[in-house]
């Protein structure tokens, strides 16, 4: 379970929010919707410990995720803005560095995955020359061999077709279902089942708190 | 966690192998630097095997911060560096990862190329010897030092100067040890004492400099 305590965030002196709150059980997708600036990113760079808040406190399984840092990130996969993926090795050889690295107890085959994102065929092409959508295919690939309960997925779909997004939400409700966690932003509509499906909007401090 | 500074080093030696230019600038740099010498100040073989010391280690210098930049910049733009950062191991061991590799495509290509310049620059075998084990040891204490300042300057958009400001000042050392260790090498002196100087200092980098990088990246990152 992942707790928010009283969470503020303030950049440049600027008040993003303050004082929020909120849990997520196992089985939950949160959707934190708000419109640009309002500090989607920043809430999300805090909830995986890149950054530290101004004040208020970020919980995983009732620990401090600044008290340990790798028991946390044994539970938790971030994909942010940036890919992480490596544009001078090919999609197979960025898999295979994820998997080690991050996931070394699941076994699989990396084929299965490219398989399932739509990458056969250009396993052996540098990921710097495959098309942006391809690219952020790359990354989410990550998605389906992660065994970390929690997910935080900064605008997983930005380039990503149609398709590509039907298949991202049904093993989103795949994961929701196994009891897993998820917290996402994105600008398009979702169709996922009301019942596993929270929003939360972020809104902007009252105007005498916009300041620090 | 043997297996992830492993993938760490695989990753960083196979992505520098496709981008080869990378690797070869600075080494191209340094044996450039070294060559102009001998052309601006005359080739009086006595001369220069007098100042060599001082002349091959100030290009090592130059050309090892000509390569940090690619130490973290490139990770830090397209976002491994972040990834890195959440990754369920220690940082501070993955960083070590990052600074071996990096010494491993920087430091041992000058210890290879040093026999060449100490042929241009007509040094004794004896000398020859003193510079290869300074520079044995030095340079992976110039990679840990450079890392600190690279992790500290990684977020400025133009970092380039401040690193140098950084990591020359604190590189003060290493090059006084060194071409002292050289030049009583050249006089025909024992020079181990001078060696185990530099020795200290390697040990204490190694083992205090990755916790210094580690936290910086924290503090750049954020």
């Amino acid at each position: 379970m992942l707790e928010c305590k009283n969470l503020t965030c303030v950049r440049e002196e600027r008040v993003l929010f303050n004082n929020l709150n909120f849990a997520l059980s196992p089985g939950e997708i949160l959707h934190v919707e708000g419109p640009n600036g309002i500090g989607k990113t920043s809430l999300f760079r805090l909830l995986v410990g890149l950054s530290s808040p101004y004040s208020g406190d970020i919980y995983w399984q009732q620990q401090n995720i600044m008290s340990d840092r790798e028991s946390y990130y044994q539970n938790m996969l971030y994909l942010g803005h940036k890919s992480g993926v490596k544009p001078e090795l090919t999609a197979l050889e960025n898999l295979q560095f994820f998997h080690r690295l991050y996931n070394p107890s699941v076994e699989l085959d990396l084929w299965d995955i490219l398989t399932l994102v739509g990458l056969v065929g250009y396993e052996n092409i540098p990921t710097a020359q495959l098309s942006a959508g391809q690219q952020r295919r790359v990354a989410l690939a990550r998605m389906w061999f992660s065994d970390c309960p929690l997910w935080i997925l900064d605008e997983p779909f930005t380039a990503i077709d149609k398709s590509g997004v039907k298949v991202i939400e049904n093993l989103l409700i795949k994961h929701a279902h196994k009891g897993g966690m998820i917290i996402l932003t994105t600008h398009q509509d979702l169709s996922l089942p009301t019942d596993l499906y929270k929003k939360l909007t972020l809104q902007k401090p009252a105007i005498g708190e916009q300041y620090v | 966690m043997f297996d992830a500074f492993v993938q760490i080093v695989r990753k960083d030696l196979l992505g520098a192998f496709r981008q080869q230019s990378d690797i070869l600038n600075p080494i191209w740099f340094f044996v450039i630097v070294v060559t102009l010498f001998p052309l601006g100040i005359g080739t009086d073989p006595a001369l220069l095997a007098r100042i060599a010391p001082g002349i091959i280690w100030v290009a090592a210098l130059l050309a090892a911060l000509l390569s940090f930049e690619r130490l973290f910049k490139d990770d830090y733009i397209d976002g491994s560096l972040e990834q890195m950062m959440l990754a369920p191991h220690s940082l501070t061991w993955l960083v070590c990862a990052k600074v071996f590799t990096h010494w491993l495509l920087t430091g041992l290509p000058i210890l290879f190329v040093s026999p060449l310049l100490a042929v241009f620059l007509s040094l004794e075998e004896n000398t020859f010897w003193a510079l290869f084990l300074t520079l044995l040891i030095g340079t992976p204490i110039l990679s840990l030092l450079g890392a600190i300042g690279v992790a500290l300057t990684i977020g400025l958009r133009k970092g380039g100067v401040l690193l140098s400001l950084i990591m020359l000042p604190l590189s003060i050392p290493i090059l006084i040890f060194s071409t002292m260790a050289i030049d009583a090498a050249s006089f025909g002196q024992p020079y181990l004492g001078l060696l185990a100087l530099l020795g200290a200092m390697l040990v204490g980098a190694i083992t205090l400099a990755p916790f210094a990088i580690a936290a910086s990246l924290r503090v750049s990152v954020s």
